[in-house]
Parts: C-alpha cells; sequence; structure tokens
C-alpha cells in the first residue's frame, strides 16, 4: 500500500529540522515570502478559510472561521499559540515542537499577518522543558536570518513571540483557562461568552490556534487551498497526524490522509496489533473520547464521521486496547486523571469526578458493590453538559461507552470481589 | 530582593504588557534556585504582581510543577495514564517505589529523592516513560531505571527544576 506522502513530518527522522538552514533546504520559509510580499493580510486569510483546515486541537472548529470572528475596532489583537498538549494519549504537538520547530514559528507569522496581530504568545506545557529550548533556539535563529523581530524580510511587517512555559496543568490547554494563565493567575476556564474572539488576552481580541494548526498554515499558502482541500473528505480536509499508542506493534506520530478508516491505520501503519490478540476497544480522540470498537473499524478518522459514531477525533490520540485489558483498570486511570485535573470551579466536575473515580477504584480493588454500578451507568446525565468548559464533560464518555460494551465485566469485579484480569493485565506488562 | 532577582522581574515584566504575567516565570527562577517555592519568593512575586502574597500563594497553589515544600533534589515523575499504564506502567512504578524506599509524592529524608506518579506526559509512543527533573526518560524498563539510578545516586543535580 502506497504510504501519504508526508506534509507536516516531511523530513522529521531524515534531517535535523531544528537547523534553520535544513529547514530552508526544504522549502522553509517561502510560505512566508509569498504571504509577505505577494497576498494582503485579507488574501492570506481567503485562502486559510477556502482550505477547511479545522482546528487540529480538538474541537475541530474552522480556523478561517475563527479568525474572522476578530472585531475591526481598532484594538491590539493577540494570537496565542497552544502548546499544552497533556490529552492522554496525545503526543503529536510534542514531536513538533521539538522536531520541527521553523514549521511552527513561519506558520505563526503567517497567521499573525493574516490576522493582523500586534504580538504573538507561544504557551508551553511546563513539562516539555527540552521543547522550550530547542523553541527558544530556534526563535533566535529566525529572529538572525530577519524572519522576526522588525520588518521582516524588509517588508513593513514587524511581529515578535514572546515564550510562555506553562506550570503544570492540565486545564491550560483549554483556550480561555490558557488565556487566565498568561495574565498570571490560576488556569480556571472563563464563563463564554465572552469569546476570546471579542474579549481574550488582556480583554483584548485573541484567537488561539493549536500547533497542528498553525502547522498547518504555511503550507496552505505555499500548494494553494485546493491542494488541501483535496486530500481527505470536502468538510474536514488536509493531513492529520494520528498519535498511536497502546497495544499495537509500532506506536507512534502517524500522518495521515483525513479521513482513512481506522483498520488502516492500526494494520498498515501502526504494524497491527501483538500476535494472537483480539482488539477489545479503541479511544481514537484522547482521554476524553467514547471507545470504539471492532466493528467500528471501517470509520473514517475525521472528525464528522467520528462524530457520528458519537465519539470525537479530538486531538487525534488514538489508544488501543487488546483483549488483555481490564475496562475497569482503563477507566480507573482516566476517571483519576480527570479528577486530578479538574480546575474545582464547577461542582458536578469537581464533586462528581471525584466520586466517579473513587467508584472506578473501589469496583478496581474489589471493594465495590451493585449500588456503584447502577450510579455509574445513569450518572451521566448529571455530569456532562453540566460544566463551563469541556473538561467535566469528558469525565464520562469513556467510562460510559465501555460500561455499556462490557457491563458484565464491570459486574465480575464485584461478584468476585477483585479484578479478574490481574493475569491478564500482567501479561500486557510483560510484553 | 536580590540584585539578580530584581534583574530577573524588570526582565519579566517588560516582556507582557501586564506585570502579573511575570508571576508565574518569576516563581519558576526562584524555585530553579531555592529547590522549592519559598514564602519569600511569594511575597517577592506579589509585589512584582501588585497582587497581596494570599492571592500569589492561591495562584501557585494551582500549578503542580511549582513545590510548596521543599522535596528531593532529584525528582523523578513516573506517567500513570492510560497508554502507560497499558505498556508496564504498573511495574514500573512497583519497582521504582521499592527502589527508592518512597511512595507516591514523598521525598528521601536525606534530601535526595523525590518520586511522584504523574498524569500523561504526551510520550506514549515510547511507554511506560518517566522524567527526571524534566528530561525526557523513554521506553523504560526496570533495569533501565536501575542504571539511570546509580547515574543518579553518583551525581549532584544542583539546579533541579530548571526554569529555562
Amino acid at each position: 500500500m502506497a504510504r501519504f506522502e508526508p506534509v507536516l513530518l516531511r523530513g522529521i527522522g531524515q534531517l535535523d529540522l531544528t537547523d534553520i538552514e535544513n529547514y530552508k533546504q526544504l522549502g522553509g520559509f517561502a510560505a512566508l515570502e509569498k504571504a509577505l510580499r505577494e497576498m494582503t493580510p485579507e488574501a492570506v486569510q481567503g485562502e486559510v478559510s477556502a482550505s477547511n483546515l479545522r482546528g487540529r486541537g480538538g474541537a475541530g472548529f474552522p480556523t478561517g472561521k475563527k479568525w474572522s470572528f476578530l472585531p475591526k475596532d481598532g484594538r491590539p489583537r493577540y494570537l496565542v499559540c497552544n502548546c499544552d498538549e497533556a490529552e492522554p494519549g496525545t503526543f503529536k504537538d510534542h514531536l513538533l515542537l521539538e522536531q520541527a520547530p521553523f514549521q511552527i514559528i513561519e506558520g505563526l507569522l503567517i497567521s499573525a499577518y493574516a490576522i493582523n496581530a500586534a504580538q504573538i504568545f507561544m504557551y508551553i506545557r511546563g513539562e516539555f522543558l527540552e521543547g522550550f529550548r530547542i523553541f527558544k533556539r530556534a526563535l533566535d535563529a529566525a529572529r538572525l536570518q530577519g524572519y522576526l523581530g522588525k520588518r521582516i524580510l524588509g517588508t513593513d511587517f514587524s511581529m515578535d513571540i514572546v515564550v510562555h512555559r506553562g506550570a503544570g496543568a492540565y486545564i491550560c490547554g483549554e483556550e480561555t483557562a490558557m488565556l487566565e494563565s498568561i495574565e498570571g493567575k490560576r488556569g480556571e476556564p472563563r464563563l463564554k461568552p465572552p469569546f476570546p474572539a471579542n474579549a481574550g488576552l488582556y480583554g483584548m481580541p485573541t484567537v488561539v490556534n493549536n500547533v497542528e494548526t498553525v502547522s498547518c498554515v504555511p503550507h496552505i499558502i505555499e500548494r494553494g487551498a485546493q491542494w488541501f482541500a483535496s486530500i481527505g473528505p470536502e468538510k474536514c480536509p488536509g493531513p492529520k497526524i494520528i498519535s498511536v499508542s497502546g497495544h499495537v506493534v509500532r506506536p507512534g506520530n502517524y500522518e495521515v490522509p483525513m479521513g482513512i478508516p481506522a483498520r488502516e491505520l492500526i494494520e498498515e501503519y501502526a504494524g497491527g496489533l501483538f500476535p494472537g490478540r483480539r482488539l477489545k476497544a479503541i479511544q481514537p480522540g484522547g482521554g476524553s473520547s467514547a471507545a470504539i470498537f471492532e466493528e467500528d473499524l471501517d470509520t473514517g478518522i475525521d472528525f464528522d464521521s467520528l462524530a457520528a459514531k458519537r465519539t470525537m477525533l479530538g486531538s487525534g490520540g488514538f489508544v488501543v486496547m487488546d483483549d488483555t485489558t481490564c475496562m475497569v483498570r482503563a477507566s480507573q486511570t482516566l476517571t483519576r486523571f480527570f479528577e486530578h485535573e479538574s480546575c474545582g470551579q464547577c461542582t458536578p466536575c469537581r464533586e462528581g469526578g471525584q466520586w466517579v473515580a473513587r467508584m472506578v477504584s473501589r469496583l478496581e480493588a474489589g471493594e465495590g458493590n451493585e449500588s456503584d454500578l447502577r450510579v455509574l451507568s445513569t450518572i451521566n446525565d448529571t455530569i456532562t453538559g453540566t460544566n463551563l468548559c469541556p473538561l467535566g464533560d469528558s469525565i464520562m464518555p469513556f467510562l460510559s461507552s465501555v460500561l455499556r460494551r462490557f457491563p458484565e465485566e464491570f459486574a465480575d469485579h464485584v461478584r468476585e470481589a477483585g479484578c479478574p484480569f490481574r493475569v491478564g493485565v500482567a501479561a500486557s506488562m510483560a510484553s | 530582593m536580590t540584585p539578580e532577582r530584581e534583574r530577573r522581574a524588570s526582565e519579566l515584566v517588560a516582556r507582557y504588557p501586564e506585570s502579573q504575567s511575570a508571576l508565574i516565570p518569576f516563581l519558576q527562577f526562584c524555585q530553579a534556585h531555592d529547590g522549592y517555592v519559598t514564602q519569600q519568593a511569594i511575597h517577592d512575586a506579589a509585589e512584582i504582581a501588585g497582587i497581596t502574597p494570599g492571592e500569589a500563594e492561591s495562584i501557585a497553589s494551582f500549578y503542580t510543577l511549582l513545590f510548596k515544600e521543599p522535596v528531593g533534589k532529584h525528582k523523578i515523575q513516573v506517567c500513570r495514564t492510560l497508554s502507560c499504564m497499558l505498556r508496564g506502567a504498573d511495574e514500573l512504578q512497583q519497582h521504582v517505589r521499592q527502589r527508592l524506599g518512597l511512595g507516591n509524592g514523598e521525598s528521601s529524608p536525606d534530601g535526595r529523592f523525590y518520586y511522584e506518579e504523574v498524569e500523561c506526559l504526551a510520550a506514549c509512543d515510547r511507554a511506560p516513560c518517566l522524567q527526571h527533573n524534566l528530561e525526557f526518560h523513554y521506553d523504560v524498563t526496570p533495569e533501565d531505571f536501575d542504571r539511570l539510578l546509580d547515574e543518579w545516586r553518583a551525581s549532584d543535580p544542583g539546579v533541579s527544576m530548571p526554569a529555562e
């Protein structure tokens, strides 16, 4: 089978793309030149809109449309780049940051030009210290060659990038929490509206774009919206990096055309399952997404096809679980994650998340009872949809989906007063 | 405030449209030297941001990479979330706890080691993974850990939570 010709990951693994000369040798900064010398900001924005690029951070909102919401009222506008990747099972931005920093810089500069931003803020997850250092060095190299700072490439366009290191909080990946965090506050999401386009960073009109999203921009400018729009499904086209982890032979980041079947991703790219194992469940869009199962393997990996299966593409964290996996144990790690990461503002998330995590842990420890099972199967309605931000709504999807699919497995934990998978878990660890 | 900290504070304040944005980077800078966020650092940060020390403390307490009390110099943070769990994190954690003689969130009495089980580190294709003073180690087997531990035991990490 012919592999998709990588766009965002091109050269990674063969060339050191943290070296500006190597990046330029691959055609780097040609799109910036083209945008600044040959295109108006409106034309750049039009091209991105026409490409149908949808945000790669999780929500899949059309990028051009997001940009178009900025009011034309003369206030300074800010562009914030979200590199706070922490969605369980997602590790693509980590790779782009450490191995393709100039692509991010070029994408940010073109985007800032398109929206007439006053400044760019790059928010990098605190744990990505190495990536932070690589990015800072890349900024220095870009500045030395006139790609950053005053009068970029001799044009009237001046721009700088402020790098802000996070300090450990998953919730800061939510765009309004990120703005609070840059402002030096607790990373608590804001009530929307107002949306960041109207009242964002320091109360000014702000766009927050994900690392992978901005990395697409130079390619759209260089090769044209039509080229981008022709890859994959019409309504959510383009190349997409999927982070594949869990029980596959070759876990890794794979760049694929949006919409390829889940089966192809697992078998052709990730080397398939381990010999003798059967697929049990997949989380297709990070820890927040509901599971899909064997019968869904022909589903396309894209925003709309997965939404039709009542789950999501999300951030593209694709976690594969084979038949040695205990669904209660898997649910335990994820509910504990959300319990730990809740900012505590909304009661259903703060309290509900805590109780759910406790009940699942109890089941896994063999101390659960029938009433826990009843509560877990009905609590979705009171937790989901009752919070300020998507974190609270992320607690239940996976748990509910596997509880519906494998009710007997949860019941066995009560009946046997323990985890029947202990042996299975040990076997999966040894592999 | 020491002259060095004053210098850093003014650099940070100049970097942002509003001075409170300097709060977290300033605390990170102080922590790199002090090993944790001291009360003095909280007071200095509050002054820079123009807020009360209580507010500064509340903000600092929100972030897991800002330590509120002294912790061991070698900070070992092992991922515990789903993808690592599927590829041996339980076994690794058990081994690390036993080798260090520490539970989750504990520091050794001699102040050399700190152990924590943390949430997804975004390195799920090379699971199980851990960070040592924010440096990644991937695909870590118990044997790999023993080798790393020997190295760490023989070294003094100095600035163990670098700010930059």
